[in-house]
This record gives C-alpha cells, sequence and structure tokens, in this order.
C-alpha cells in the first residue's frame, strides 16, 4: 500500500545490527562489521538520513586529517594533548584507544585513493597525486601541526562512502531515511530494542527492531542563535545538518550522558568560518588585535590563572579564546589573521616555484572545505597576501569529536588501567554501571545501544579519522553483543500504532489546522519548525552563554532559560509540518530542544567556569579544581521529561606532568 | 553563499524521478518543481531553503549540466565575485572571480585511484573471531601504534 501525506505506509524490519547515520563513525563501523559478520549471518542496515556520498561533517572535504599519530609519538602523547586542550576532564582510556587505531584507518584512505601531501627529503611538500611512498611504507606527510597532515581532501567523504557502500552492499543501506527515535525494550526500559523514523522522499515510516544500534549522528549545531541571522544562517562552522539528534535520542533511551556542559566556540575566519589551523600552523601566521600586538603575547599573563592548562606549550583551546576575548572587550577590535606578514616571510626562502604553489595551498586549504570563505574572500577582494582577514569567535556549538568533549558516557577498554569498581558515588543512579568498562567497547550504559564519534563524550580531537576509527571499534563490539545474545528477540515497547502517530504529528497539526487562518504560517494552533528554532536561539544566546552577553550566564539567567525551555518543550508538540521538508525540520528541531536542555541543565549543576573562553558562569567565574574535576554526567527520564546531574570520579591514566617539562 | 540553479542550464535530470541535486544535498534543500508551480519553470530544481545552505558545494559539483551556481550570502558578502567548480574523475579546477574583475585558477587532485575501484576488502584478510575482545581491527595496515606500556600508569 502506497502511502499518502498523513497517512504514511509504515515498513516493518527486523535486524540485528543497525547503524543510524552515514557520516565517518558509520561508514568506520560498516567498513569493519561485515567482514566480523561474515558466515554468521547477522543482518546488518545503516540509516542515513541524507546521501553517504556526502553526508555527515566531512561532506564538504577537508583539507587535512587533524588526527594522526605517526610513528614518532606515542598515543600517551595525544592521550595528554586531548585532556589539556579539554582541561584536564577527559577519558584517558577512549583517547588512548583512539590514539592507538587511528592510523590503521589514515592508512586505508590512502589505499583508497585519498591523496596526502609528503615531503621529500629536502623538506619540499607535494600534493598527494605524485605517487610518492604511502604512509604505511614510511613515506613522509606533511605535518601542519604536531597531529595534522595535510591532504587534498575534496573527495575524502566520497572515497570513505564508496569502501563503506561497498562494504555494506547496497542493498542494505537506506538512504534519506531520518531516524528519530530510539525505542526500549519492553522486558527491559534499559535495553534498545529499535528504532523508527520516516522517509524525507516518500511517506512512508520505517519501525526497525534491532538487537544492536549504533547511533552516531553527528554533534549539534544552531542550539544558539548564530551571528548570521538572514542566507548567512546556514553558514555555521559545523554543518548545519547536525541537530542533536544523536545526544537527544540517546538521552530519551536513558543512555548516560557525560560532559554536556562542554562547548566549543571556535576562532574561526569571520563570517565564513574558513579554517585556521593551517595558517597558524603551516604558514606561521599570527592573530592580532586592532593595532598589530598579538593577544597571546600581550596576554599572557591571564593563561597563568588557569593552572596548569594555561601553562602547557599549547594552551587549551578555550584559553586562547579567553585571550582573545579581552581585546574584543577591550574596545582593541577588530581582530586579524596576519597572512599578509605570513605569505611575506614564507616567500622570502622560496623560490617562484614554491611561491605559486603556496598560494595555491592557501586557496585550497579554504577550496577543500569551506568554499563559503573564498566567496568571501572574492565579495570582498581579499588577497590573502595582500589584505588581512577578520577573524572571530563564533557562536557556540556542541560535539565530541573536534575539540569539543561533550557525549554520551560509553564503555572502554579493558587494558589501559582504567577503574572498573569505583564505588557510585553520591547521587549515581544505581541502574549505572561502575567504573569505566562494562563488557562491550563503545556500548552507552543502555544494553544494546552504541555511539561514536560525536556521540562519545569525554574524548575529543579525534576528528574525522579517529571517528572512523571509533565507529570501527564500536563495529567489533556490536559483533560479539549479537553473537552473545543470538537468543534474544527485541520487543518495542511501544506499539507501531502509536509510533507512527507520535512521528506523523507535526503533519497532523498541520492538516487538522490549515484552514483556520489565511496565512499558512500564522496560525494559533501550531507553530513553524523554523519559528521554534528561532525561539530556542533565542533562549540559548541570552541566557545561556550566547554571543549576545560575551558567553556569560548566572544562576538566574540559567533559572529563566530553563522555564521557558520548559514551555518550548511543551509547544514543540504543536510543531507543524506541511510536507516531509518541514517534518524533518520539526524532527530536528525537537532533537535540538532536549540537546539544548542537557547543555545548560549540566552549565546550571558545574559550580565553576570549566572552559573560560567558550563560557563563564559569572557568579562562579573561576576554574575549582578541588571540587569540580570531575565528570557532570546525567540521565534523563523521558516519562518526566527531567534530567539528573551527577559527579562521577575523575582518574588519569598516563602522566599529565609530562606536558609541563 | 545560497546555491542557485540556472534555469537556461537545468533539466531537471531530463524528468527522471529525482535530480542529481536532491540526490546528493546532504540538508535536503534542492526540489524538483515538476509543474512549475513553486517557481514558474517547469521541470526545473531549485533551493527550497536558501538560508539553510552550508555552500558545501555538493550540487554544484554533481550537476551534470553544471546549471548550479552560487550567490554569495547577500547579509554577508557584496556582490560581483564567484567561485566555480568543475570536478572530474581525478582533479577539480576552480575558477575564481573576484568583485573587482580578478581571475585565478586552480587545479588539485582529488583522488589517485579510478573512481569506483575500491575493492574494500581485496587482498585483506579475513577477519580472526579468537582476536574480536583484542585491541586492533580485523586488518593490519601498519598503522596500529601499540604505545609504551610504562606510560599507562595504573596497569
Amino acid at each position: 500500500m502506497a502511502g499518502e501525506f498523513g497517512n504514511p505506509e509504515v515498513v516493518e524490519e527486523e535486524v540485528d545490527i543497525l547503524l543510524i547515520g552515514g557520516g565517518m563513525a558509520c561508514c568506520g563501523a560498516a567498513y569493519e562489521v561485515m567482514r566480523w559478520a561474515e558466515g554468521t549471518d547477522l543482518k546488518i542496515r545503516l540509516v542515513d538520513k541524507a546521501a553517504m556520498d556526502r553526508s555527515g561533517a566531512v561532506a564538504m572535504g577537508l583539507s587535512a586529517i587533524n588526527t594522526y599519530i605517526g610513528t614518532e609519538q606515542d598515543p600517551a602523547d595525544y592521550t595528554r594533548m586531548v585532556s589539556n586542550d579539554l582541561m584536564g576532564i577527559t577519558r584517558d582510556d577512549l583517547a588512548y584507544d583512539v590514539g592507538r587505531h587511528v592510523d590503521e584507518s589514515v592508512h586505508l584512505f590512502e589505499e583508497w585513493g585519498l591523496p596526502i601531501w609528503k615531503t621529500d627529503e629536502n623538506g619540499e611538500r607535494f600534493d598527494g597525486s605524485k605517487g610518492m611512498t604511502p604512509l604505511k611504507d614510511g613515506g613522509k606527510p606533511v605535518r601542519s601541526g604536531k597531529w595534522q597532515i595535510m591532504i587534498n581532501g575534496e573527495s575524502y567523504k566520497w572515497i570513505v562512502a564508496e569502501a563503506a557502500k561497498k562494504a555494506l552492499g547496497t542493498d542494505n543501506i537506506q538512504e534519506r531515511v531520518f531516524i528519530v527515535k530510539l525505542v526500549n525494550d519492553k522486558n527491559d526500559s534499559n535495553r534498545v530494542a529499535g528504532a523508527v523514523g520516516f522517509s524525507v522522499r516518500e511517506d512512508k515510516v520505517f519501525v526497525y527492531k534491532a538487537k544492536a544500534i549504533l547511533l552516531a549522528a553527528g554533534g549539534c549545531v544552531n542550539i544558539f542563535r548564530p551571528r548570521s541571522v538572514g542566507e548567512g544562517t546556514g553558514r555555521a562552522w559545523y554543518p548545519v545538518w547536525n541537530a542533536g539528534s544523536t545526544y537527544s535520542m540517546a538521552a530519551e533511551a536513558g543512555a548516560e550522558m557525560t560532559l554536556m556542559e562542554n562547548r566549543f566556540v571556535p576562532t574561526r575566519f569571520k563570517d565564513g568560518y574558513g579554517p585556521v589551523g593551517a595558517w597558524f600552523l603551516l604558514f606561521k601566521s599570527q592573530a592580532t588585535n586592532a593595532t598589530g600586538e598579538i593577544y597571546m603575547q600581550r596576554n599572557k599573563e591571564m593563561l597563568d590563572d588557569y593552572p596548569p592548562y594555561g601553562q602547557a606549550a599549547v594552551p587549551a583551546s578555550c584559553l586562547r579564546n579567553h585571550l582573545m576575548l579581552k581585546e574584543m572587550k577591550e574596545g582593541r577590535g577588530p581582530i586579524w589573521m596576519d597572512t599578509v606578514t605570513a605569505l611575506a616571510n614564507l616567500r622570502e626562502t622560496l623560490t617562484p616555484r614554491e611561491v605559486k604553489h603556496l598560494e595555491a595551498e592557501a586557496w585550497e586549504d579554504f577550496l577543500d572545505m569551506c568554499v563559503g570563505q573564498c566567496g568571501i574572500w572574492v565579495g570582498e577582494n581579499i588577497e590573502p597576501e595582500k589584505k588581512n582577514s577578520e577573524l572571530m569567535p563564533t557562536e557556540p556549538y556542541l560535539l565530541g569529536s573536534h575539540s569539543g568533549c561533550c557525549g554520551i558516557w560509553v564503555s572502554g577498554p579493558t587494558d589501559v588501567g582504567a577503574p572498573t569498581d569505583e564505588g557510585l558515588g553520591e547521587g549515581i543512579p544505581e541502574h549505572l554501571p561502575k567504573g569505566w568498562n562494562w563488557g562491550y567497547r563503545a556500548m552507552t550504559t543502555v544494553t544494546g545501544l552504541w555511539t561514536a564519534g560525536d556521540g562519545v563524550g569525554a574524548s575529543g580531537h579525534k576528528f574525522s579519522s579517529g571517528s572512523h576509527a571509533e565507529g570501527r571499534l564500536a563495529a567489533k563490539a556490536m559483533v560479539k553483543f549479537c553473537l552473545d545474545n543470538k537468543d534474544y528477540s527485541p520487543e518495542l515497547d511501544t506499539s507501531v500504532e502509536d509510533l507512527v502517530a507520535e512521528i506523523y504529528k507535526p503533519v497532523r497539526n498541520y492538516m487538522e489546522f490549515k484552514d483556520y487562518s489565511t496565512a499558512i504560517d500564522v496560525n494559533p494552533n501550531y507553530i513553524t519548525p523554523k519559528m521554534l528554532q528561532f525561539r530556542l536561539q533565542k533562549i540559548m544566546d541570552e541566557y545561556v552563554a550566547g554571543v549576545a552577553t560575551y558567553y556569560t550566564t548566572n544562576s538566574h539567567m540559567l533559572e529563566v532559560a530553563g522555564e521557558k525551555i520548559d514551555m518550548l518543550k511543551e509547544d514543540a508538540e504543536k510543531m507543524r509540518a506541511k510536507d516531509l521538508h518541514e517534518l524533518l525540520r520539526a524532527w530536528e528541531n525537537y532533537h535540538r530542544i532536549i540537546t539544548a536542555e542537557a547543555h545548560m541543565k549540566h552549565i546550571e549543576f558545574r559550580q565553576e567556569s570549566r572552559y573560560p573562553g567558550f563560557y563563564y558562569r559569572m557568579d562562579k567565574n573561576f576554574v575549582d579544581e578541588e571540587n569540580w574535576k570531575c565528570f557532570v554526567n546525567s540521565v534523563y527520564d523521558k516519562e518526566t521529561k527531567k534530567w539528573t546531574c551527577f559527579k562521577r570520579a575523575h582518574v588519569d591514566l598516563v602522566d599529565k606532568s609530562k606536558l609541563f617539562k | 553563499m545560497p546555491t542557485f540553479v540556472r534555469t537556461d542550464k537545468c533539466d531537471g535530470c531530463k524528468g527522471q524521478d529525482k535530480t542529481a541535486c536532491m540526490y546528493i544535498c546532504p540538508h535536503d534543500l534542492m526540489k524538483l518543481d515538476k509543474d512549475g508551480s513553486e517557481t514558474g519553470h517547469a521541470m526545473r530544481a531549485f533551493n527550497q531553503e536558501p538560508e539553510q545552505c552550508w555552500e558545501c558545494y555538493s550540487c554544484v559539483k554533481i550537476c551534470p549540466q553544471q546549471a548550479i551556481e552560487a550567490r554569495h550570502y547577500a547579509d554577508i558578502v557584496p556582490l560581483g565575485g564567484s567561485v566555480q567548480p568543475l570536478r572530474g574523475t581525478d582533479s577539480i579546477m576552480w575558477t575564481i572571480k573576484f568583485r573587482n574583475g580578478t581571475l585565478k585558477r586552480f587545479k588539485f587532485p582529488i583522488r589517485t585511484t579510478p573512481e569506483g575501484s575500491i575493492d574494500p576488502y581485496g587482498g585483506k584478510p579475513e577477519a580472526d573471531m579468537s582476536k574480536i575482545e583484542e585491541p586492533g581491527f580485523f586488518v593490519q595496515c601498519n598503522g596500529y601504534r601499540s604505545g609504551d606500556p610504562s606510560e599507562l600508569i595504573k596497569v
């Protein structure tokens, strides 16, 4: 039976392993899972709301792979860097595990056809098409930083997706289906039994039952009012389609969340959000205030306010923002990236051929991953060797794979010394696991639910390559889990009829009330997803430390935000969808609200300002190592719609003092 | 910089069920106006929500007619510039025109193997089920960094 708008066809399927998302993490999982599942008869399905060739955060491409350990560095060095950049509170077990595995994925990318820049014996660099020795055989990458390597990455995602799609087989891939809700097991409320979503192309609702689910649908963008509110709204730094689906669906299924107070406020080329990494690290550019003073030097004593994180060779990312914000607040803006001086300095030692190459490199850095920045350069007649560009801290983003570490609490590796039997501290719900590993790598605290990439909290800096590797780790564990649970048969705790009604509620709201008013968007009976998003963004911006208040808040402002978000959640039930495209937006924005609420509740719970430069609790404007060097975790009750926050103890598994020697 | 579709070049992917741009857009922005009721141009695609466009250029690059271009965000960028790619199988060519008329061209490699040539498990071992709980993947590509055990202070 073909469905119609308002009365969708229901497709029910049962699989063993369901992969939700099609980005780097799920592509990694797809590649790994099919090999381990060979000969097991496990049924595997991947569901992506977009097309895998260009879905996820790497859709546009990338100009660098930001995590490549290489042979000269130890996974422990990487673990230390991750920890310091995130102000000391990360899971060393998770970072270390990514660190030891990540290069495996990078070597596959190169084998599949990703061009990786190389340096020859004279130190001259070449693009990745020149057939030089592959990394796996000792080829030397072009380092644009200690951990980053440069690539010609326009087709990065296309290539990685090709391998994943071939591994899975077309029949096991469902594109343009947006999973919006996980379903718990009827006989075990702490177990996941399935997931439901809808096609954005035809009137169909999909109801999946699965033994094991990998939820890896990216981080969260656009919960804060962006700096550009016209057409430029779309020019978010992180992909605008990352709607917090990972966090909200996991939380509603009962998963323990961690560090949801963490956020990332990247300092980027103003308005276009072009990457700064290559400019700082490869081209050796400096950032200055309006009068040419280098704020990292001018304000360096401010780093001493935050020992030890300010005193490492590379201070934490948030503290670098902290020093820049002083210039902006005291009226010494705009902030400039001094591209003119940087390129002039480089030209002094280069041949004309190398200068030509250098210019191309500077443009490629944007064209491979942030074309919009080039749009601003051409519109404003900016040639980087002739005219400097402005820098600006953006609106906040929630993610777990870049310089951020919010996400879901997952089971770590068992062989790196992580705590196994730490007592449950005050306020920790008793059903939650003790220690940092509970059987299956990357499984959340909900039986049968995994995550990877942006989903994994307390371990940032995995980026594209680490997310791929993390997906592979999860895939292995999922196969093991399915083999261990052969006799388990998932039963949904909600009827299919009720699930379908819930998913299509915005459509029903529209159909029922659309003729009440003459103007389709102005109707007291429903709210458009777009207006709901504006409301959320306004609340978050003005009360929860957005750009409007220079990233400041306090307990009183958070209380007001809480009241407003409560009403916003109620009104979310009245969202309308006039077509399937708007139904997609409705559910994305529902996910954004739950994610935003988690962020707000965590900031409220943590009685300090752990990430100066990213946000400030002005009533607790300090880092309190004695009381708050701990994880703030939470669980959400989908029945009462309330959050419970609690502390988990932090432990170092590698020696952090080496950062400061 | 929302993308826009040129009426003189778009052919609606010749009446196929969905257009290339609809297939690829990560944010579900491109839509085919079959009867012209939405745009006045029947059988042409259009960007249905330009303020949600990330400028990822996926539609621009995939369009078989080169019918899609970008007009830089009107609330940010002065008019007159353009950044237009031509994506081939192994490289991409960018034509960059400044507001003041300056023109630049760049060509970059995009992949070193023929499109569609990846053989994901070719020459790779089968998974060793006895190692499913150990670190490492089913295949080793000389990239596993076992690390100095003395760095782990609790082991």
